[in-house]
């Protein structure tokens, strides 16, 4: 019965979404406001298909907690005898169970825009509406048509097949849904983008209330993309920690494009400016999300996260692309010129530092994008390439260095006009620390052209990114601009860990007897024996190795090598040691023959900051949301206030 | 009129479409080939990789004689797999040069001392240039050379005990 009532759900909340969209689309014809009309329906039907989604989510969650094993994706993706958390996260670790999330969390989202949002006009905000019934409405007859989650197996399975056990861990188990927030948050605001459109409304108080949707997708994805790269670091066992790999480069793509949106929407906030560039990156952004999903499920493109990949799937992910997004570009082709661009500025100021920043961000965008579908475009062609690193680096970096320096100066600067002069200690404190940063480096030695340059880049960032905190009272200062402050430092401090890695990496392979030692680095390492050991549902030969850093206390580290057996597989857990100026990084390979076992030690100077780094910038986005709803919240109390004043003085 | 600029992101998001369609109606075919086979080596030559074998350039390719070419490292497991594989072909009289890919000399050597050595020729490629020249992209992987240079079959992955009657085929069409 359970699965039936969340089918059933699923169903009433696709009929509601159709409704949301006809009653949406057809009061556009119409003056807003009069609630007889048929556009009054739309807030509430939102309302209810949020409610819908989240009881056929909680439905799919009972399922799998309780391992019901006539349903087909329960049998497929989970097993009895695993850990209950890894039972309820089967439950998106797979193809239907997340796209049911990612619906889900779209009609909250829907649910809470019909409940809370007042600051558009009521046209904007049904078109808005509509348009988001419209996307939600391809997701759901994905499901309902293609990708079933609540399907029935006859007779049931004797047991499930078990969650792929390279998915078994607990980093990885809520890296996915994280993206997917972020994901999901760039469709609401690719709704608002189409919504606006529609109305002609592209105005200061639509930027605004689409921000806090931007920047919280954003600190979703960037927290996604820092877990995932650490998962990837720590789990895959080869130590590095990004591959512009086709699944790296889903999440990173749509995250370059909501940075821009970030700003480019502040540009539209503030100063009316950036009118079609905003709509545009609001439409982009979502595209990305949906571009880098269809290549992930599709098997379009080779990558080594080769999993739920079926052509019948991406053939129905293009349908929808190009219905959304051709439908999306479409209606910015023909409104787009509608849209005047708005307040006129100087190329010094704060919002000319904003475009140059938005413009890079776009050629990097641009780049990646260029870099993940190439070997697509010279297949079609007949040839098959791969694209790795020795382009993405180096063609990337073309790019972002002139933003760094951007991000360096622009925050000091005044909106609409101003002048270089008028920073000009600021400007001679960050050149001072750039080039003491590059003497420092070439004193250093060793390292190659882009991490050197990541390391001054970074250096003079660290300094810059504070400096716009001097002369003001940090206790008056808006959270918005500690948001600000917070998520530059972070970009600097992730900028620093790159480039320490990549300069100062050691690596050792070595096959060792146990009782023998060897060293990386500044660490001697000795293997102390090797133990066979056993968990839930695998087994693992694990080192224990003792490693002293310069002669110090040793520490007990150790890596395992695991085997699972349902389905059979094996993994490599590395063991890491963290001290304060980097990271030690152990993996246990096969026996050698002889006695010996192949270690693959690295130690890796300052990595940690590469995370640390992406966690300030989230903080950073996640101070600013905080600011930003607060001021929201404090400018409508504010304004209710003046109404009742005003109503009072009448009577 | 500035209206067209407009449109594309439209034209550009409809290419995409439409290449992405087309790829979506093609077989799944999940091997890399080399588009190198038929063409002859580009030139090169290569240090020795370790002190007991020579080095490898082009000219030892062209003696003549049919080969194998064989892509390998220390550090790579599935390397250490097939050097059973390569023994028994070495056994049967079949000449293997090979690459060592980003490799280090006393590594090579206490490779070899493990699991033997049935190189004639070995050169080291330590920045993957002469890998990548000649349409490789893994290791291991071997190349079956004909006389002339000309690369007549490439595969990728370890040599398997099943992969044996096929090299040797291929050997013997490259002229052996």
């Amino acid at each position: 019965m359970i699965a039936e009532l969340g089918l059933a759900a699923l169903w009433l909340a696709a009929a509601l979404a159709g409704l949301q969209l006809a009653a949406g689309a057809l009061s556009l014809r119409t003056e807003a406001g009069d609630d007889s009309d048929l556009g009054s329906v739309v807030r509430p039907a939102a309302v209810v298909q949020g409610i819908l989604c989240v009881f056929a989510f909680t439905m799919l969650l009972w399922l799998f907690a309780r391992t019901d094993l006539s349903v087909k994706l329960v049998a497929e993706n989970s097993h009895s005898m695993k850990p209950m958390l890894f039972k309820v996260a089967a439950a998106w670790g797979n193809h239907e169970g997340s796209m049911l999330l990612w619906v889900t969390v779209m009609s909250i989202a829907g649910a809470l825009i019909a409940l809370i949002e007042r600051r558009l006009p009521e046209r904007t905000m049904r078109a808005t509406l509509a348009a988001q019934a419209f996307v939600g409405l391809g997701f759901y007859a994905f499901l309902l048509f293609s990708s079933n989650p609540f399907e029935r197996l006859n007779p049931p399975a004797l047991e499930g097949l078990g969650l792929n056990p390279l998915l078994q861990d607990i980093g990885l188990a809520f890296h996915p849904p994280t993206l997917y927030f972020g994901y999901v948050g760039l469709s609401v605001a690719f709704s608002f983008a189409v919504g606006a459109l529609l109305t002609r409304e592209v105005t200061p108080a639509f930027a605004r209330a689409m921000r806090p949707w931007v920047l919280g997708a954003w600190i979703f994805l960037t927290v996604g993309i820092t877990a995932g790269s650490y998962w990837a670091y720590y789990e895959l066992g080869w130590g590095g920690w990004w591959f512009w790999d086709p699944v790296e480069n889903a999440s990173l793509m749509p995250w370059l494009a909501a940075t821009a949106l970030l700003h480019s929407a502040s540009v539209l906030a503030a100063r009316d400016a950036l009118r079609a560039w905003t709509i545009m990156l609001g439409v982009i952004a979502f595209s990305m999300s949906m571009i880098g999903t269809f290549l992930v499920r599709s098997g379009i493109l080779t990558s080594v996260h080769a999993f739920a990949v079926d052509p019948e799937r991406g053939t129905f992910i293009l349908a929808l692309l190009a219905i959304y997004i051709g439908g999306a570009l479409l209606v910015f082709a023909l409104r787009a010129g509608s849209v005047s661009e708005g307040q006129r500025f100087a190329l010094v100021s704060r919002e000319g530092a904003l475009v140059v920043n938005n413009v890079m961000l776009s050629a990097i965008l641009g780049v990646v994008l260029l870099g993940t579908l190439y070997p697509l475009l010279t297949e079609a062609m007949g040839v098959r390439v791969s694209v790795g690193p020795p382009y993405f680096d180096p063609v990337s970096a073309i790019f972002a260095l002139p933003m760094l320096v951007v991000m360096a100066v622009g925050p000091l600067l005044r909106w609409r006009s101003d002048r270089l002069g008028r920073v000009r200690w600021q400007l001679a404190v960050i050149g001072t620390v750039a080039l003491a940063a590059a003497v420092a480096v070439l004193l250093l030695a060793g390292a190659g052209l882009l991490p050197s340059l990541g390391l001054v880049f970074g250096a003079a960032l660290l300094v810059a990114s504070v400096l716009p905190l001097k002369g003001r009272s940090l206790r008056l200062l808006p959270l918005a601009t500690w948001g600000m402050v917070v998520a530059h430092f972070g970009i600097a401090v992730a900028l620093l860990g790159m480039a320490s890695e990549s300069a100062f990496n050691q690596e050792k392979l070595a096959a060792v007897n146990v009782g023998e030692t060897t060293q990386v680095g500044p660490w001697k390492i000795t293997l102390e024996r090797v133990d066979p050991i056993a968990g839930p549902n695998w087994t693992a030969l694990e080192g224990v190795m003792s490693a002293r850093y310069d002669g110090g206390a040793p520490i007990v580290v150790t890596p395992q090598a695991r085997t699972f057996w349902a389905p059979p597989q094996e993994t490599t857990e590395s063991a890491l040691v963290t001290r304060w100026n980097g990271q030690l990084y152990a993996v246990i390979g096969k026996e050698a023959g002889q006695g010996r076992w192949q270690l693959r030690l690295w130690w890796k100077p300052f990595v940690p900051l590469i995370w640390l780094g992406g966690l300030l910038v989230a903080l950073g986005g996640a101070l600013a949301l905080v600011g930003r709803v607060a001021t929201d919240l404090r400018r409508r109390s504010a304004q209710r206030r003046i109404a009742e004043r005003k109503a009072d003085a009448a009577t | 009129m500035k209206q067209w600029r407009y449109f594309l992101p439209l034209a550009v998001f409809l290419a995409f479409v439409g290449v992405a369609a087309w790829q979506l109606t093609q077989p799944q075919d999940n091997d890399v080939h080399s588009t190198m086979i038929g063409k002859p080596v580009p030139p090169f030559s290569l240090p020795p990789a370790t002190k007991d074998r020579p080095g490898l350039s082009l000219a030892d390719l062209k003696d003549g004689k049919p080969k194998l070419l064989n892509f390998w490292a220390s550090w790579c497991v599935p390397c250490a797999a097939e050097a059973a594989q390569l023994a028994k072909l070495k056994a049967m009289g079949v000449t293997i040069d090979s690459i060592a890919i980003r490799d280090k000399p006393d590594q090579v050597a206490a490779f070899l001392a493990q699991y033997g050595n049935p190189y004639t020729r070995i050169g080291s490629d330590d920045l993957s240039k002469v890998q990548l020249s000649i349409g490789s992209s893994g290791v291991p992987e071997t190349f079956v050379i004909d006389g002339n240079g000309v690369i007549r079959y490439q595969l990728i992955g370890d040599v398997r005990p099943e992969t044996i009657p096929l090299l040797l085929e291929k050997l013997e069409e490259a002229g052996a």
